[in-house]
């Protein structure tokens, strides 16, 4: 006997992700889910723009990792507050980790939850979270290769945040290739060259985070 | 290595199946598209590992690649997209269109008469 079922895999973590995504809309939250590779910046790229613009929208942070606390620490000595998933091995988050730290989080009283993803490019994008947007972050020490590598991560981005760009000029890193190879997966995905270490070309990325978040605002 | 989650999801829906029809499931297809492609060599082991001690153990697991399909922007011809070679088959063009990415599936199971 054979049945036919043509369910979508996973689809228990969809519907926890749907749940997410109410929870944000009632609250007038906007999430971001932040991906990449370990050591590509995220958690100074986060406590960077907690520091910058803390005093005008009050951040919240989700910080996922195999183990130790050692994120969410950061997170608080840049003045933020901050919710530690330890996964356990898991490579990726799942919506339901997530919606437990939102709990211990108090995260109906933020404008902004970033959550940082477990470092790695590949398994967390099939992981919906319920986020409002994603935001991939790739840093240039790692290689122009990654896009064209790992194309179904940056067809999913939103944000590609080109990170560590303060050392462009001492690797070979051909910028305009990157480019060009996350515009072939991804047409429409706002990319922004940073360095979370010196500052430079964190205003764009400011202002995007602002505006989304007015627009998420108003759409109330 | 998101297969595992990716066993344990199919795990569960097949015991349940497996119950409902009071039969023993001896084989199942899922399906992948190319931008939430699995490794099929590790998809198998994590199926094997979950499976162990279950209903579905020694279960058979086919898996499906679906291509994705992408249409050109300077000739308009449609051809399958190859992650390794993301240009036109026609005309080399790195500017197109893609058709929607096939959804991880499960599509069937097989029970034992
Ligand atoms: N040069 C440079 N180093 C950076 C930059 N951003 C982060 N780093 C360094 O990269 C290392 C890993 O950063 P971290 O934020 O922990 O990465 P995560 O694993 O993605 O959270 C740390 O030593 C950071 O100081 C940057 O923009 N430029
Ligand atoms: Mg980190
Ligand atoms: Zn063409």
């Amino acid at each position: 006997m054979k049945i036919s079922l043509n369910q979508k895999i996973l689809s228990r973590n969809e519907e926890c992700a749907k749940k997410n995504r109410i929870f944000f809309d009632e609250h007038g939250v906007f999430c971001l889910n932040v991906i990449s590779s370990p050591g590509s910046g995220k958690t100074t790229t986060i406590s960077r723009t907690i520091k910058d613009l803390g005093d005008k929208i009050r951040i919240g942070v989700v910080e996922g990792d195999i183990k130790t606390d050692t994120d969410a620490q950061k997170i608080r000595d840049a003045g933020g507050e901050a919710v530690q998933i330890e996964t356990h091995g898991a490579c990726h988050l799942s919506a339901e980790q997530v919606y437990n730290a939102l709990k211990a989080l108090d995260a109906e009283k933020m404008d902004v939850v970033i959550i940082e993803n477990v470092g790695n490019l590949v398994c967390p994008s099939a992981f919906d979270l319920g986020e409002s947007k994603r935001v991939i972050l790739l840093s240039v020490p790692e290689g122009d290769d990654k896009p064209i590598k790992y194309p179904g991560t940056f067809a999913e981005a939103d944000v590609v945040l080109i990170n560590k760009i303060d050392l462009k000029d001492y690797i070979d890193f051909n910028l305009e290739r990157v480019l060009a190879d996350i515009r072939v997966v991804n047409p429409d995905a706002a990319i922004f060259q940073v360095s979370a270490t010196t500052g430079e070309g964190m205003d764009q990325w400011y202002d995007w985070l602002i505006n989304k978040n007015g627009a998420a605002q108003s759409a109330r | 290595m998101h297969e595992t989650a990716v066993a344990e999801s199919i795990l569960n829906t097949i015991i349940a199946q497996a119950e409902t029809a009071d039969a023993k499931p001896v084989s199942a297809v899922i399906s992948c598209g190319q931008f939430n492609a699995l490794n099929d060599e590790c998809m198998q082991f994590a199926f094997e590992a979950a499976a162990a001690g279950t209903v579905c153990e020694s279960m058979l697991l086919n898996i499906k690649h679906v291509p994705l399909r992408a249409k050109c922007k300077k000739c308009d011809a449609t051809f399958e997209f190859d992650v390794y070679k993301p240009a036109c088959s026609q005309c080399d063009s790195m500017e197109f269109d893609f058709k929607r990415d096939a959804p991880l599936l499960l599509e069937t199971i097989e029970f034992e008469e």
